[in-house]
């Protein structure tokens, strides 16, 4: 009788890594308050993890409690911790908040391959590799490669196309009143006449790239810009636009 | 087996009905055996066009509903014996046509013609679908003007999207494009779409380009399809988009503005 109220779900989450290299309460509060400043908007309330992986001091002289405290001072929302050194864990717990294994990525990896049952496991060194990019870049992109749609004929005025996960790659034009949609890149190798939406559930790191560039409407994480604007800036050449600190930005390429 | 050809283009009046006549009369001039079916069901108009309103017994939904049989229903051209028309009904409309009752028209025509050229309703909703659904190659009508070459966009769309060859992943449709009422003149100055504008937006390739031509409308009025007129420039651009359907390579005539005459200078008319 009763129904479902509930589903467990694997999912990957976009979040800031906040890398700390050494602590002091003076020094980082001064350097977490410039780095918003830059974007006040942008990182309010963003979720956050802190790593300590890369951190110098002592852990037993190093106050989280407060560091987490500061960090909501500014709007963020720190959520976890993410650390190898044993002798953080009791200090984490004190804070409330979580601790990430440091090869919590890679151990997912290898077991994706282990399910899948796949005959050749990957090699250690290019999971090694893997792994250490997604510790060191801002794990905007999960470590898996992404996936490509590709497109050979044209897009015609009335068509929508959706690479679901993936970058789109389009061989030939988008006709005027086409709309092609990513929730990665999007590249057009051909005359872009129609409506370009990448990032579409919120990748701010997605671009748009085309061969020409006479689009109705260029969109990447939901910040839009019409054609008349696009006119303003690059036009009837190659081109990409990208998101920079929330503002679109259409470079000639 | 016949090749099914669809005449079509999305948008209203651009030529579609002209075109399949000229094109299927072509195809039977050079002893194609040729039948021509008006899918527009409600708006009957290829009968005129090819002059034999008044021989019109039995139609296209006759047969569907097996009211008749085909041989009832082709109409015989008087000007050419291997050319055939199929009239579409008058008193009908488009919710009369069933994708399996095509089918079995089209297939028995297939036994004894060469080409089946179906001329499609404008729009995009079920008789055009219907018409362009089983095509082997498509003509695309395109006027040279921004409306019609969107809605012909449209149209290559649905025909990558919605045909038998897309559903099946068969091989694509051939797509050709005809560009009619060209005016070279009104290129030059800036008012119509050029052949090179239409070809960058639509990008497939071009079949041919029908100059704008009183011939059309006089033979349209008269029920004699403009091929048949010789000395006219759209029945001859016609006739070579009949070579190139056919494979031929032809040079494009018409599309470059006249040279003003001798007396238009002397007089000094601009």
């Amino acid at each position: 009788m009763s129904e479902i109220c509930l589903q467990l779900k694997g999912s990957v989450i976009t979040t800031f890594i906040l890398e700390l290299y050494h602590y002091s309460t003076s020094e980082f509060t001064q350097q977490l308050k410039d780095k918003i400043n830059q974007a006040p908007a942008f990182f309010e309330q963003s979720p956050v993890v802190i790593s300590l992986e890369k951190l110098e001091n002592d852990p037993l002289e190093t106050d989280l409690t407060e560091l987490v405290s500061i960090c909501r001072q500014y709007k963020l929302q720190p959520m976890a911790f993410r650390c190898e050194d044993a002798r953080f864990i009791p200090l984490i717990a004190k804070t409330g908040l979580v601790h990430l294994p440091v090869n919590a990525s890679r151990a997912s990896i290898k077991e994706e391959v282990d399910l899948s049952g796949s005959a050749d496991i990957q090699t250690p060194p290019v999971q090694n590799s893997v792994s250490k990019n997604s510790v060191q870049a801002d794990q905007r992109d999960s470590p898996e490669l992404r996936k490509n749609k590709i497109i050979s004929r044209p897009v015609r005025s009335g068509q929508q196309v959706y690479a679901e996960g993936a970058d789109l790659i389009i061989l030939s034009q988008v006709s005027e009143g086409a709309e092609v949609l990513a929730d990665g890149n999007i590249h057009v190798y051909g005359t872009l006449r129609g409506r370009a939406l990448a990032g579409v559930k919120g990748d701010t790191s997605a671009r748009v790239f085309c061969k020409r560039l006479e689009a109705e409407l260029i969109s990447i994480a939901g910040h839009f810009m019409l054609s008349d604007s696009l006119r303003e800036k690059v036009w009837e050449q190659s081109a990409q636009v990208f998101l920079d600190q929330q503002t679109l930005q259409v470079e000639a390429l | 087996m016949a090749e099914i050809i669809v005449v079509t283009s999305g948008k209203g009046g651009v030529g579609k009905t002209t075109t399949s006549a000229a094109i299927g009369s072509g195809l039977a001039m050079r002893g194609h055996r040729t039948v021509i079916i008006d899918f527009d069901v409600g708006l009957r108009n290829l009968d005129l066009i090819m002059g034999c309103e008044r021989r019109v017994v039995y139609d296209f939904v006759n047969v569907l509903n097996k009211e008749a049989n085909l041989n009832q229903a082709l109409i015989k051209d008087k000007r050419n014996d291997k050319l055939f028309i199929l009239p579409a009904s008058q008193t009908r409309d488009k919710d009369a046509l069933t994708q399996e009752g095509v089918q079995e028209i089209l297939s028995e025509l297939a036994e004894t013609f060469d080409y089946i050229i179906c001329d499609s309703p404008a729009g995009i909703e079920k008789g055009a679908q219907m018409a362009l659904y089983y095509a082997d190659q498509a003509i695309v009508v395109t006027n040279p003007e921004v409306s019609s070459v969107r809605d012909s966009d449209r149209i290559l769309g649905i025909l990558q999207s919605k045909s038998l060859r897309a559903e099946t992943a068969a091989e694509p449709v051939k797509e050709h494009l005809l560009l009619t009422r060209y005016n070279p003149q009104r290129v030059e100055e800036g008012e119509m779409l050029s052949i090179a504008d239409v070809e960058d937006i639509l990008a497939i390739p071009l079949l041919g380009v029908i100059p704008e031509s009183e011939a059309v409308l006089k033979a349209s009025n008269q029920g004699e399809p403009v091929i048949f007129d010789e000395s006219a420039d759209a029945g001859q651009a016609y006739s070579d988009a009949v070579a190139r359907l056919l494979g031929e390579s032809v040079e494009l005539r018409f599309v470059e503005a006249g040279k003003k005459g001798f007396l238009k200078r002397l007089l000094g008319a601009n």
